[in-house]
C-alpha cells in the first residue's frame, strides 16, 4: 500500500506536467491565446495602475534591476510592518513587535522564497503580519523566481530582442497563475478542515478536565500559496505537520502536488520555448531519476526504523515514528520530505531533525545539489547550468567548441557558470565551519555528536538553497543565526540569479551555429546520463567529506 | 553591451517608479484582498471547518477540536501519543530528538516502564511504535488502530466493560485511508473517548 500510494502521486504529477507546462508556455510566450479574453482586461487595468506604459523587452541588466528593485521595496515595507505590528490592526491575540535581527532574517527569508522561520507563527506573528507580510511575500517571491526562469529560458532559446519585460511577466505570474490557483486550493483545503478565520484563538475545557488554548487564524489562504509558490513557511511553528495546516492524507497529497507541479512542468515549458520538446523531457527525466533515488533512500531508511528502539524489544514494522504524524505514516512523510527539499519548498509534515541518519541525508543532499526540480524556477535554471557544464566537459573531451541549443559556449558563459556553481558550496561550507569555531554557533545545537554537525550543516544548506526547512531542534533565534543565515539566503538567491541572467543575456546575442554531422545532440538519453553524472560528480566532490562527518557517521554508530 | 533603441525607452528612474507602484499594488492584492476574500468565501461555504472543526460532547459543551490532540492522564481513557508540549494548542512542536540522542532512549525506556505498570497483561513486544514516540506537531489527534487495541484490556478492567464491546467501539471509530489508499488507518482519540464516556461505566 505504501509503494502504491507513492506511485499514484507520481503518476498524477506525470499527467499534469504537459498541460501545466503548456499553460505556463502560453502565459509567457506573449502570443495571443484564449486566456487573454479572461485575464486581458484585468491585466490592462493593473498595467495602468503601476504606470507601465510600454511593455518593451528589457536587456538582462534591466530585467535583473527591475526584479531587485521590486524586492528591495517589498523588503523595506515588510520590515517596517514586522517592527511595528504590535500596534497595527487585525491583531486579536495581541502579538508584540518583532525584534530587529529576527525581522531582518524573516523578511529576507520570505523575499528570497526560503521561508526559514526563526519565529513561531502562533506567538510571534499577528494575523496582520501573516497576511500582509507572509502571505504577500509568498506570492511576490514566487512570481519573482518564476519570471527569472522564464527570462532565462527566453534568453537561451530566442535570438536577440532582450529577455522580456519584467513587470509584465510579474503581473501575469500573479493574475494567470498564482492568484487563481491559490484561491481554488484555499477553498478545497478549507473544505477538508483547514481553518480560515480572523477570530482570536479559542480556549476550551477538555474532556480530560484540562484547559486547552487552540491557536487559529487565516491558515488556508497561507497554506495554499505556501505550496503553490514553493515557499514553505508555516502558519504554525511545526508547519504542515500541524493538524490545522494539514489535517488529512488527502490534504497532504494536495499540498505535495501544489508545490511540485509547476516546478516539474518547467522543463516541458522550456521544451516548448526551445521548439524541442524532447529536450524538455530529457531534462525532466534527469531530475526524476535523481528524485526517485533520494525518495527510495528516505523511504527505506525510515521504514527500517531506529535500531536503538528496536533493541528495547519494540516491534519495528511501523518504521520510525518519532517526529511523524499517525495520519501520514512513513509513506506520506517520506514522500513529502523528498518533494519539499526537491522543489525547495521547505514546508515539513514531519520533523526532519528526527529522521533516521540516511533518511535525513536525502533531503540534505537534494538541497546541496539544488537541481532536482527546484523551487519556482531556480532549480530548473541550475539544471540548465549543469547541462551547459556537461556540454562543456564533453566538448573538452573530444576537442570541439561546446554548443548548447545551437549557441557556442565560450569563456564568458563558463566564467559566470563557475561563479554560480562555486558560490553554492562556499556559502554552505564556510558558515558551517565558522559556526563550529564559536560558542555562538555551537550553543544552539540540541543534539549531541555527529547529529549536531548535521543540524548546523542543514541550516546553512537550507538557507543557501532557499529551501527553508530545518533540523528544528537548533536554537536558531539568536543574533548570530539570524544574521548569518540571512546573509547566506541573500547570496544564495541573488548571486546565482544575476550570474545566470548574465549567461542568458550573453547567449541570446550569439549567432546560431549551423548543425553539422559533428554536433553533439543534447536531446538524447546519452546526454540525460551525462547530465545526471555531472550533477552527482560535482556534488559528491564538493559535499561528500562533510556528509561523512554528519549523517554517515551517525548511521555507522547507530547500526 | 550595445543597447538597441528599444531598450532605451526603459530608464533606471522609471524602473524604480514602476517597481514602487507594483510593490504597493501587490501588497494590497495579495496581502489584503486575497486573504479577506478567502476568509469571506470560507466562512460562507464551510463555517464548521473554517472555524477549527470544534467538537461538542453529549451535553452540547465544546470540548475541543477534532483535529487537535488532548492529553488523557486518567488510565481509564484511551491515551494518545506522547507530546512534549502536553498538547498545548497555543503552540506546537516536539523535542526534535535525533535517533542517536540518548535522551530519546531514556524517554522510551520510561514509557515502556510505565506501560508495564499500567498494562501488565499486554507484553511490550505488542506495543506499537506510535504510542511511545513523540508526534511531529505535539498535537497529533490520532493513534493507529493497533495502539487503541492494546489499551483495551486495561480500560476493560478499569471500566468493567467487556473487551468485545470496546473492540467494536474502536472499529467504529477507525477511519480508513483517504480515498482508500492515501495515508494510514487511524483512530481519533478524542472522539473515541467521547464515545467511551457515553457508554457509561460500571466502576
Amino acid at each position: 500500500m505504501d509503494i502504491l500510494q507513492i506511485c499514484i502521486v507520481i503518476v498524477v504529477l506525470l499527467l499534469l506536467v504537459k498541460p501545466v507546462g503548456s499553460y505556463v508556455y502560453h502565459v509567457f510566450s506573449n502570443e495571443e491565446n484564449r486566456t487573454d479574453k479572461i485575464f486581458g482586461p484585468v491585466e490592462k487595468l493593473l498595467y495602468q495602475i503601476i504606470g507601465l506604459k510600454n511593455r518593451s523587452s528589457m536587456s538582462w541588466k534591466k530585467y535583473a534591476l527591475s526584479m531587485i528593485a521590486t524586492n528591495i521595496i517589498l523588503v523595506a515595507v515588510s520590515y517596517l510592518v514586522l517592527r511595528l505590528m504590535g500596534g497595527l490592526p487585525v491583531n486579536p491575540n495581541q502579538t508584540g513587535n518583532m525584534e530587529a535581527s529576527l525581522s531582518f532574517n524573516t523578511v529576507i527569508s520570505f523575499m528570497t522564497n526560503t521561508n526559514l522561520q526563526h519565529y513561531s507563527g502562533e506567538s510571534g506573528m499577528s494575523y496582520f503580519g501573516q497576511m500582509i507580510v507572509i502571505t504577500m511575500m509568498m506570492f511576490t517571491s514566487a512570481a519573482s523566481g518564476l519570471v527569472i526562469a522564464i527570462a532565462f529560458i527566453r534568453g537561451v532559446t530566442r535570438r536577440g530582442g532582450g529577455l522580456g519585460n519584467f513587470f509584465e511577466d510579474f503581473v501575469k505570474a500573479h493574475t494567470r497563475l498564482f492568484l487563481p490557483l491559490a484561491l481554488i486550493v484555499t477553498l478545497v483545503l478549507v473544505g477538508l478542515q483547514v481553518p480560515q478565520t480572523l477570530d482570536p484563538n479559542v480556549t476550551v475545557n477538555t474532556l480530560g478536565g484540562a484547559v486547552q488554548h487552540i491557536a487559529m487564524g487565516p491558515v488556508a489562504s497561507l497554506e495554499s500559496i505556501k505550496h503553490l509558490g514553493t515557499n514553505g513557511g508555516g502558519f504554525f511553528g511545526v508547519n504542515s505537520a500541524h493538524p490545522f495546516e494539514n489535517p488529512r492524507p488527502l490534504t497532504n497529497v494536495i499540498e505535495i502536488l501544489s508545490m511540485w507541479t509547476i516546478s516539474a512542468s518547467l522543463p516541458y515549458t522550456f521544451g516548448r520555448f526551445a521548439k524541442n520538446r524532447k529536450q524538455g523531457w530529457i531534462i525532466f527525466s534527469a531530475m526524476m531519476v535523481l528524485f526517485l533515488a533520494f525518495l527510495s533512500l528516505t523511504y527505506f531508511s525510515e521504514k527500517s526504523g531506529n535500531p536503538l528502539i528496536h533493541d528495547l524489544g519494540i516491534n519495528s514494522t511501523q518504521g520510525s515514528m518519532e517526529g511523524k504524524e499517525v495520519r501520514f505514516g512513513v509513506a506520506q512523510s517520506a514522500l513529502f520530505t523528498t518533494v519539499t527539499t526537491a522543489a525547495t519548498t521547505g514546508s515539513v509534515n514531519n520533523m526532519h531533525d528526527t529522521l533516521t541518519p540516511l533518511g535525513g541525508l536525502a533531503p540534505l543532499a537534494e538541497m546541496m545539489l539544488n537541481v532536482v526540480f527546484g523551487g519556482k524556477g531556480v532549480g530548473f535554471v541550475n539544471m540548465i547550468m549543469y547541462a551547459i557544464l556537461g556540454v562543456f566537459i564533453c566538448g573538452l573531451m573530444v576537442g570541439r567548441t561546446p554548443e548548447f541549443l545551437g549557441r557556442k559556449i565560450e569563456s564568458r558563459e563558463m566564467k559566470l557558470i563557475a561563479i554560480a556553481i562555486l558560490a553554492h558550496p562556499l556559502i554552505i561550507l564556510a558558515p558551517t565551519a565558522i559556526s563550529f569555531m564559536t560558542h555562538l554557533g555551537t550553543d544552539a545545537l540540541s543534539n549531541p555528536m555527529y547529529h549536531g554537525l548535521s543540524q548546523s550543516l542543514y541550516e546553512f544548506t537550507s538557507s543557501a538553497a532557499n529551501n527553508g526547512s530545518g533540523f528544528e531542534g537548533l536554537g536558531d533565534n539568536t543574533v548570530f543565526w539570524n544574521v548569518s543565515t540571512g546573509l547566506v539566503m541573500l547570496l544564495g538567491r541573488y548571486v546565482s540569479i544575476i550570474a545566470l541572467l548574465g549567461v542568458a543575456g550573453s547567449l541570446s546575442r550569439k549567432q546560431p551555429v549551423p548543425e553539422t554531422i559533428g554536433t553533439f545532440h543534447t536531446d538524447t538519453k546519452l546526454f540525460g546520463g551525462i547530465l545526471v553524472g555531472t550533477v552527482l560528480l560535482i556534488g559528491a566532490l564538493t559535499f561528500l567529506p562533510v556528509l561523512v562527518l554528519g549523517p554517515i557517521a551517525e548511521y555507522l554508530t547507530l547500526r | 553591451m550595445k543597447t538597441t533603441a528599444k531598450f532605451e525607452e526603459v530608464t533606471h528612474g522609471s524602473i524604480w517608479m514602476t517597481a514602487l507602484r507594483s510593490s504597493l499594488l501587490f501588497i494590497v492584492i495579495c496581502g489584503i484582498a486575497y486573504p479577506l476574500a478567502s476568509t469571506g468565501l470560507a466562512q460562507l461555504f464551510f463555517p464548521h471547518q473554517a472555524n477549527g472543526s470544534m467538537v461538542k460532547d453529549a451535553s452540547g459543551r465544546i470540548v475541543g477540536s477534532e483535529l487537535i490532540g488532548q492529553t488523557f492522564t486518567d488510565p481509564s481513557f484511551f491515551q494518545g501519543r506522547i507530546s512534549s508540549i502536553d498538547n498545548d494548542g497555543a503552540g506546537s512542536g516536539s523535542n526534535n530528538y535525533a535517533p542517536s540522542n540518548p535522551e530519546l532512549l531514556n524517554r522510551v525506556k520510561e514509557s515502556i516502564a510505565q506501560w508495564e505498570k499500567e498494562n501488565p497483561e499486554v507484553p511490550v513486544s505488542k506495543l506499537p511504535v506510535d504510542l511511545i514516540t513523540n508526534s511531529g506537531s505535539g498535537l497529533d489527534p490520532h493513534i493507529t488502530p493497533a495502539s487503541a487495541d492494546v489499551q483495551i484490556p486495561r480500560i476493560s478492567a478499569l471500566r468493567h466493560i467487556p473487551e468485545e464491546q470496546l473492540k467494536e467501539l474502536v472499529k467504529e471509530h477507525t477511519e480508513g485511508r483517504d480515498l482508500g489508499v492515501f495515508g494510514e488507518k487511524r483512530v481519533n482519540v478524542l472522539q473515541l473517548n467521547l464515545a467511551l464516556q457515553a457508554l457509561g461505566n460500571n466502576k
